[in-house]
């Protein structure tokens, strides 16, 4: 099967290991990966703000560079939920339709379609997992604390696997940290605030690292964790299971 | 055209074009909890008391061990009438301002939540549960029913001008988030299980 | 923005200066979310539940024409009189007229979000009305003349200490007393010679029944009933979205209702009037005020499912962390900023804005509403009719072309990088927002497209062939 990797925008020019580790692992995987080099953006960051309309260019761009993939992966759960909620075109309605269906997030992709259900890798730390909310509620890539339902996991699943790696538990689970698109600076002040609580709670669980699916929320965090000087880390969690 | 045409008309206009069926309820409220252990461990949990009695003598005798017998009480039940007046039923309800006890029966009780259900008949008068500082009410234990679906099926076409589930005494928590009991309503809610 | 009403970020930045007393609010707030969540977890039909619900109000928006007219031939029936109300300011004329009528000053209030949405106190003290909020918490924010900050805990943002110097200026409380029970023994005092003494009393109305026309009113505090077994005349007013189809029903919502809003399993008192007592009236005052506007919208009607229990706003880590104030309409929170914008554009193009979208109040919601995808919708909207500022539009057009072209994104992300490993300077400062509490990103040599160009196996292969 032919994999096309979907690189968020913000990824490819400040995060590039994580695109790296991406890249890596689904080749270890087994998957024939390409990064379409045309790739630009999913055009999420002008819809959020209302500009939905002004995605056209960003759809068109997205149809050309990723119609010929049997599957497109994405190490970002708020990009990958965005095609699949608002990839259209005017043109050709139903080959947007079906890309939609073909569009996955990391985490997901492993564990739906390449059915894997754990990764044997190497991350002997103390790690603290921060649930990015649009991969977790809307993409349902883990259970939300809201729902009386039962609990699961994609990432949890696939980072059980890893060699002493020790997940931590957290007082507020699935909190969103507050980086939320523009609203990290039209809010400042409470996306900040969101931001601190959620590291507060992730340090007095003593962590060495936060990971989790969507560079986003990490970037915001790391933002935070250097302007306080702390010694926890940042890593996706791509580049945790690429220790495969 | 008057306001109410207006409105309806508009509502008409804007409400979607098909009507959405409604669901059935049928498979809600089939648990089996044992119903007077779980509406005992509610009660208290709301801040609610309850005692188990054989009769109304037990009533009878319990509120006299219990409350001032100088201070004035007031019942529906004829079987209270030595402890309690029973011939206010037609007084200004701004009467009842000194009572410090009203005791009356309900119609049954709700398990899940502990809430027992009054109506007119059962009251005397409207305010007379409110008004009093503290509140008695008797209720049979076979009339314990699990959960609302339950209750509303009980309750069916029953004709009442005012009726209301009772969980427990008054309360409030807006004073930061500090439960106390007793806002406008009873202080004390006591429960007569009833054999 | 029109008028003096202060936008909801500046508004919450505000409220974040006094960092103790933020986070003391979101604190109280998440504890009542726990708190649901404690009780929705001892229902294993919880979802069911909320399915239920959310079926039931989707069949009353698709039916409120009929539900509304049984429940004004049901009611009348029943000897209840009822006023239909087109908007606030009918609203309260219908209400002032009925204690005119009476030839009565005094008014006392149990909770009604219809009435602050209305301004009702406001234009009966005007007419020279005599108003008394008797909820507890409403009693406090009218005492200290505020509007409520929750629908459900009005005065959630104060504490004892805040609650105690109001009660001991008004009501002549102990100083500096701040025991909760001292103070609401002082409040049953006061507002028992309330209740004793009008003639005239309000209410809001939770639920009304179209079948039977019934209607039901739930507080803790007993203060509802209180106030109209005493009084000679009960008015209830109700947004007309509230009618539910059948008495059975009841049984659905009052499960969810308190279970949601505090985690209790029910409300005290759950009062369900049918006929007037007699020799006295009931009123019940049936309002549009924008919500026949709202039903015709396809995207945005799903919020008149709303059973008034703030679940979303005790959720929502914004609502926590800013205050209900800050969103300067009587609902307040995620259900508040997909109400208001319908009622003014204008005045509430803020509040769609004022979220991350994370969705945890679509999933408390008893009758589950997409709320947090009518936020979205919300934006979109307001984009379109103009009222986002013009700067914001210049810049997200050079945004979307910048990203829509793949030479032009590549070059602008070399220059950003550039910029920021040559001269932080220009981009570290503080008319960088997202400076002011977190590092920039560290600016990397090359980009993840550079690396491939030179690393992947698909460029080796295309090397080779060369």
């Amino acid at each position: 099967m032919k994999v096309g990797l979907f690189v968020p925008c913000y990824v490819d020019q400040f995060y590039p290991k994580v695109a790296i580790a991406t890249y890596e692992l689904l080749q270890k995987l087994g998957c024939d990966v390409r990064f379409p080099m045309k790739q630009t953006c999913c055009g999420q960051p002008m819809a959020n703000s209302g500009y939905e309309h002004l995605t056209t260019g960003c759809d068109a761009n997205f149809i050309a560079n990723f119609a010929e993939f049997d599957y497109i992966v994405s190490p970002s759960g708020s990009c990958t939920l965005h095609v699949k909620d608002h990839l259209h075109d005017d043109k050709n309605e139903q080959l947007a339709a079906q890309i939609r269906t073909r569009v996955f997030e990391l985490t997901e992709f492993i564990t739906d379609v390449l059915k894997i259900e754990k990764i044997q890798g190497n991350f002997p730390h103390r790690v603290g997992m921060h649930e990015s909310c649009h991969g977790q509620r809307m993409l349902k890539l883990s259970q939300m604390s809201e729902l009386n339902a039962p609990y699961f996991s994609k990432p949890g699943q696939l980072l059980s696997g890893i060699k002493g790696l020790e997940l931590v538990s957290l007082k507020r689970k699935d909190e969103c940290c507050g980086f939320g698109g523009t609203f990290c600076v039209t809010e400042e002040a409470v996306s900040a605030k969101m931001g601190l609580d959620r590291v507060k709670d992730h340090e007095n669980q003593n962590v060495e690292y936060i990971t989790g699916g969507d560079m986003s929320c990490l970037m915001h965090l790391e933002g935070i964790l250097k302007r306080q000087k702390s010694q926890v880390k940042i890593i996706h969690i791509a580049e945790i299971l690429n220790s495969i | 055209m008057s306001s109410k045409d207006d409105i309806l008309e508009k509502i008409k206009q804007n409400q979607p074009s098909s009507i959405s069926e409604l669901p059935d309820l049928d498979s809600l409220g089939l648990d089996t909890h044992e119903n007077l252990d779980k509406y005992k461990a509610v009660l208290k949990s709301i801040g609610g008391d309850f005692v188990e009695v054989k009769d109304y003598d037990d009533v009878i005798s319990y509120i006299n061990n219990n409350y001032n017998a100088k201070k004035r009480k007031i019942t529906t039940l004829p079987e209270l009438a030595e402890i309690a007046a029973t011939n206010w039923t037609n007084d200004d309800p701004h009467s009842l301002e000194n009572v410090e006890l009203t005791i009356v029966k309900a119609h049954f009780g709700v398990a899940e939540n502990a809430a027992l259900w009054v109506t007119d008949e059962l009251l005397g008068q409207r305010v007379s549960v409110f008004i009093a500082q503290y509140l008695a009410i008797v209720v049979n234990k076979k009339d314990l029913v699990p959960t609302m679906h339950r209750a509303y099926e009980r309750i069916g076409n029953q004709e009442y001008g005012f009726g209301t589930f009772i969980a427990g005494p008054s309360k409030t928590a807006d004073i930061e988030q500090s439960l106390v009991l007793g806002a406008h309503g009873a202080r004390g809610l006591i429960v007569f299980l009833m054999d | 923005m029109t008028g003096n009403i202060i936008e909801h970020s500046k508004a919450a930045e505000t409220f974040n200066k006094d960092i103790k007393r933020e986070e003391w609010h979101d604190e109280t707030l998440w504890m009542v979310r726990e708190k649901r969540d404690k009780a929705a977890f001892q229902l294993p039909e919880w979802e069911l539940l909320r399915e239920t619900a959310s079926q039931i109000k989707n069949n009353v928006l698709s039916n409120n024409h009929q539900y509304l007219q049984d429940f004004e031939e049901q009611a009348k029936k029943n000897g209840i009189i009822v006023h239909w109300a087109a908007d606030g300011a009918e609203h309260n004329k219908i209400v002032h007229s009925i204690m005119e009528k009476h030839g009565v000053k005094q008014i006392v209030k149990s909770k009604s979000m219809l009435t602050e949405e209305c301004h009702l106190n406001e234009y009966l003290t005007e007419k020279g009305i005599d108003v008394i909020d008797s909820d507890l918490g409403e009693r406090i924010v009218q005492l200290r003349k505020e509007a409520p900050s929750h629908i459900v805990l009005p005065a959630v943002h104060l504490k004892k200490e805040d609650v105690s110097e109001t009660f001991h200026e008004n009501i002549g409380t102990e100083k500096g007393n701040i025991d909760p029970k001292y103070l609401t023994e002082a409040a049953r005092h006061h507002l028992r010679n309330i209740f004793l003494t009008r003639k005239i009393a309000l209410t809001g109305v939770n639920f009304a029944i179209a079948e039977t026309g019934e209607f039901v009113v739930c507080t803790n505090e007993g203060n509802a009933d209180m106030g109209v077994h005493l009084a000679d005349v009960h008015i209830a007013c109700m947004g007309f979205e509230k009618i539910i189809p059948q008495r059975k029903h009841l049984g659905v919502f009052l499960r969810l209702l308190a279970r949601s809003a505090t985690g209790q399993p029910i409300t005290t008192y759950s009062s369900h009037f049918k006929k007037p007592a007699d020799g006295k009236e009931i009123h019940i005052v049936i309002v549009d005020n924008g919500r026949s506007t709202q039903l015709g919208r396809e995207d945005f009607r799903n919020s008149l499912k709303c059973i008034r229990c703030g679940a979303c706003m005790n959720t929502c880590p914004v609502y926590r962390r800013s205050g209900g104030h800050s969103y300067h309409n009587a609902v307040a929170g995620p259900i508040g900023s997909i109400l208001a914008p319908n009622l003014d554009m204008s005045k509430n193009a803020d509040l769609p804005f004022a979220s991350t979208l994370c969705g945890s109040c679509t999933n408390v919601c008893p009758v589950k509403i997409d709320i947090h995808q009518q936020l979205y919708k919300w934006r979109q909207l307001l984009v379109k009719e103009g009222y986002t500022p013009k700067s914001k539009t210049i810049a997200m057009k050079a945004m979307s072309s910048v990203l829509a072209n793949p030479v032009i994104f590549d070059f602008a992300g070399k220059t950003v990088r550039f910029v920021m490993q040559k001269a932080p300077g220009l981009v570290n400062n503080s008319f960088n927002p997202w400076y002011k509490q977190r590092e920039m990103p560290a600016p990397p040599e090359e980009s993840f497209r550079d690396w491939y160009k030179k690393n992947s196996r698909e460029s080796k292969e295309k090397n080779n062939e060369q």
